[in-house]
């Protein structure tokens, strides 16, 4: 249902000219789209519970219209808003910082989350931004990078560590608006033009009590929480992506003459694109049993304990599909594949922006390896 | 997608799971996780007893409809029997043919007669059966099957003549199922007949192949004038193919979750293996293992995906994927095995060639992307059902 009325809508404001125009505008979106859907299909509002304003559907149902973003190269605040943002203070936010922020967001304010430091990591290590204490509450100093729409999101819920804490220690959250004394933002130019990245720098940034989000320096098993959640929905992107580049690459193959035939009836090209159906639907299913489990984790359900490995298969798999097919469709496309005039690049580009985000595969291979072989880890595989 | 099973289907494992563990004790003890692929030669008249057993106990044609002398247990019971019985290590079916192939065929296309005759011998356990598909020149292209049927209208009956091939298990079963020409003019699909045959007759010879395993599970199998009655062959005398091509539908899925459980055991061996000699601690391996686990999570969601789709019988993509998936996945973990083991894998457990089950596993996992349709088979049929590319042009 949801995924029929998110592929009619994106057609409408996601054409390949509409992208094409959204990203090389500052913002990196189209304004009057994203007003319509926070005015007219209230996606923004999805999935937060029904007591914040919002819809109270499931995490199935957002993953469903996140595969049709990636689908479509939407370019907008969408994610780093509902996924970053929303989860953040779904998860980890007070009560107050609750019933102040989420109905901000179902009426169609934008947030983000930053937590990633210079050293461009993405588990607890790469957090650099430094918490002291400071008059009751708290100042920030140092720096995040590769934040999701950070130059404009409106809502910014950021991580930071105390000085000399390392790893998982030391770790709390803060949620903030944007016109914070201290704080300078700025727009990074990336590859990958349908998604908007940013630097922040805190320069003695002060927070009142209000601000902190959960228990101070015991922060990183939320923090996971929300980054897994939000890996389990870049990996629908992914496998929107994945899609459409078959879908795209297939059209071309059956049209395309030579040597007297549609290159889409030689085996080299066939087996190609049936590669390329299994990366989509093995990576479809590794995402369709993470969404299952996020929309469990996000009750506490009992479920929800495998979301780290969930999430990590998930974004394993998601992140070569994503990369195969989309390389693949540039290879069976062949000199036009590799032209600014068609669209297979664009996907090609957005793919190696998911993959890097919040980790690759290896880096989810090695964080699933740590569970199965490591110190701790049982004989039993637990599937 | 649905993760859980109802509670209905609960109390179903709670059963079969207790049934298990108190039959496949005793004498049935050494059983336990022998006789699957690459071990099918294993303890073969023991595995034999345990389906008598299996039916005593009513698990035989579970998934038959019960007006056949069937269980009519739903698809999701049979998941979760196929899925208990793994878990339980049980072995290998002999009956596996018999009960998945021939059975659901007799209850499509065969007449009352041939249910009547053959059913009860599969369901007790008693009579086994094998099947006479591949010719050594029509495998990937098995419509070019060339064992002629020739009928004799005097004695009622026709008579087979030619070579059959890759016959698992012939030399242990009494009946094959054959598709042989019935009409010599005919090439292709048309023309070919579906017939019972029994194997204990003069016409029939079986001759073990050996693999590079050094063990023997498949056969050749030749007929020169094997008789076969009329009453025995199933579906129209031109209309084997459609009877061959209708036994593809069968399978739903009902036995992948049970597949799952043994490469589950297979991967947790080579966990095992891997931290106790160091091979956890290598960077590469480790990516390895991961990914090994990746695909196991991955197949289990496809198979959830598959349960939990439109029940209209139309095959989902995800159905049409897991063939390849599986088999390409099981090769690769047959490699790894053996790069965790590192040199210690080239030594087998007993003199002169008694391989270990990682060794046996690691060989026999390169027939597993060949028998059953190739990678490269599969990658066909996914390009022209699945995307609509055209066919390859056929000579």
């Amino acid at each position: 249902m949801i995924r029929d009325t998110a592929a009619s809508f994106l057609a409408e404001v996601s054409s390949p000219a509409a992208v094409r125009a959204a990203m090389v505008r500052a913002e990196g979106h189209d304004q009057q789209a994203w007003q319509r859907i926070c005015d007219e299909m209230v996606w923004q509002a999805l999935h937060i519970p029904e007591s914040y304003g919002g819809m109270g559907l499931g995490y199935v149902e957002l993953i469903a219209l996140l595969e049709q973003m990636g689908r479509f190269l939407f370019c907008s605040p969408f994610y780093a808003t509902v996924c970053l943002g929303a989860n953040a203070l779904l998860v980890a936010g007070t009560e107050s910082q609750k019933t102040t922020y989420l109905p901000k967001i179902v009426a169609g304010s934008t947030a983000t989350l930053a937590y990633t430091g210079s050293n461009g990591g993405w588990g607890a290590d790469s957090i650099e931004l430094i918490v002291a204490p400071h008059n009751g509450g708290v100042v920030l100093n140092g720096k995040c990078r590769y934040v999701p729409d950070g130059a404009s999101a409106e809502i910014l819920v950021v991580a930071a560590r105390s000085k000399g804490s390392h790893g998982m220690s030391g770790v709390s959250l803060f949620v903030l608006p944007q016109e914070t004394a201290g704080l300078t933002r700025s727009w990074l130019p990336t590859m990958d033009q349908t998604r908007r990245q940013a630097e922040l720098v805190f320069d003695n940034v002060q927070l009142d009590s209000d601000a902190i989000m959960c228990e101070p320096g015991a922060a990183w098993p939320l923090l996971e929480k929300i980054i897994d959640l939000a890996t389990v929905a870049i990996v629908a992107d992914q496998v929107g992506c994945a899609q459409q580049s078959l879908d795209m690459t297939v059209s071309y193959v059956l049209q395309r003459v030579q040597f007297g035939r549609v290159i889409g009836s030689y085996q080299a090209v066939k087996h190609k694109c049936a590669d390329m159906m299994v990366k989509a639907e093995s990576a479809r299913s590794a995402l369709y049993y993470a969404a299952c489990i996020a929309a469990e984790a996000l009750v506490d359900g009992e479920l929800g304990a495998d979301l780290a490995s969930a999430a990590s298969a998930a974004k394993a798999c998601g992140s070569d599909a994503c990369f195969f097919n989309t390389g693949t469709a540039i290879q069976l496309h062949g000199g036009v594949g590799f032209t600014a005039e068609y669209d297979v690049q664009l996907y090609f580009k957005r793919a190696k922006s998911s993959e890097t985000f919040l980790g690759d595969s290896a880096y989810h291979r090695e964080r699933l390896a740590q569970r199965l072989l490591d110190e701790g880890a049982g004989d039993e595989i637990n599937l | 997608m649905k993760l859980t099973f109802s509670d209905e289907a609960e109390a179903f494992r709670q059963k079969i799971a207790s049934w298990l563990a108190e039959n496949l004790g005793g004498e049935f003890a050494e059983l336990r996780g022998r006789g699957g692929p690459g071990d099918e030669h294993s303890l073969v008249s023991e595995r034999k007893a345990w389906e008598a057993r299996l039916h005593a106990g009513g698990w035989t044609g579970i998934g038959w409809p019960k007006n056949e002398g069937g269980q009519g247990a739903s698809l999701e019971q049979q998941v979760i029997f196929h899925e208990e019985y793994a878990r339980a290590g049980g072995p290998g079916r002999m009956g596996h043919i018999g009960e998945t192939l021939v059975g659901p065929t007799l209850i499509a296309f065969g007449s009352e007669a041939q249910k009547r005759r053959f059913l009860p011998g599969i369901l007790q356990g008693l009579v086994f059966w094998c099947q006479g598909y591949s010719e050594p020149n029509a495998g990937s292209d098995l419509a070019n099957v060339k064992t002629r049927a020739t009928f004799h209208a005097e004695r009622n009956e026709w008579t087979l003549s030619g070579q059959k091939v890759w016959t698992s298990l012939a030399h242990e079963s009494q009946y094959c199922f054959v598709l042989a020409r019935t009409d010599p003019t005919s090439v292709g699909h048309k023309g070919l007949g579906f017939f019972l045959v029994n194997l204990q007759q003069a016409g029939v010879v079986v001759r073990p192949i050996e693999q590079l395993t050094g063990t023997c599970e498949f056969n050749e199998v030749f007929f020169d004038e094997a008789v076969c009655a009329d009453a025995d062959r199933v579906g129209a005398v031109d209309g084997g193919w459609q009877v061959a091509m209708g036994l593809l539908g069968f399978e739903r899925g009902a036995s992948t979750l049970g597949q799952q459980m043994l490469f589950k055991n297979e991967l947790a061996d080579i966990i095992r293996h891997a931290k106790r000699n160091g091979a956890a601690r290598d960077p590469m391996l480790r990516q390895r293992i991961a990914d090994a686990e990746i695909g196991l999570r991955i197949m289990r969601a496809n198979s959830l995906r598959m349960l939990s789709g439109s029940s209209d019988g139309s095959l989902q993509k995800e159905a049409m994927i897991y063939k390849l998936y599986w088999a390409t996945w099981h090769r690769n973990l047959g490699k790894l095995a053996m790069d965790v083991l590192g040199a210690e894998s080239e030594i087998v457990e007993q003199a002169p060639y008694g391989l270990s089950r990682l060794q046996a596993m690691y060989l026999f996992s390169r027939a597993d992307t060949i028998y059953g349709g190739t990678n490269q088979i599969q990658r066909n049929i996914i390009a022209e059902r699945a995307l609509g590319m055209p066919r390859e042009p056929r000579g």
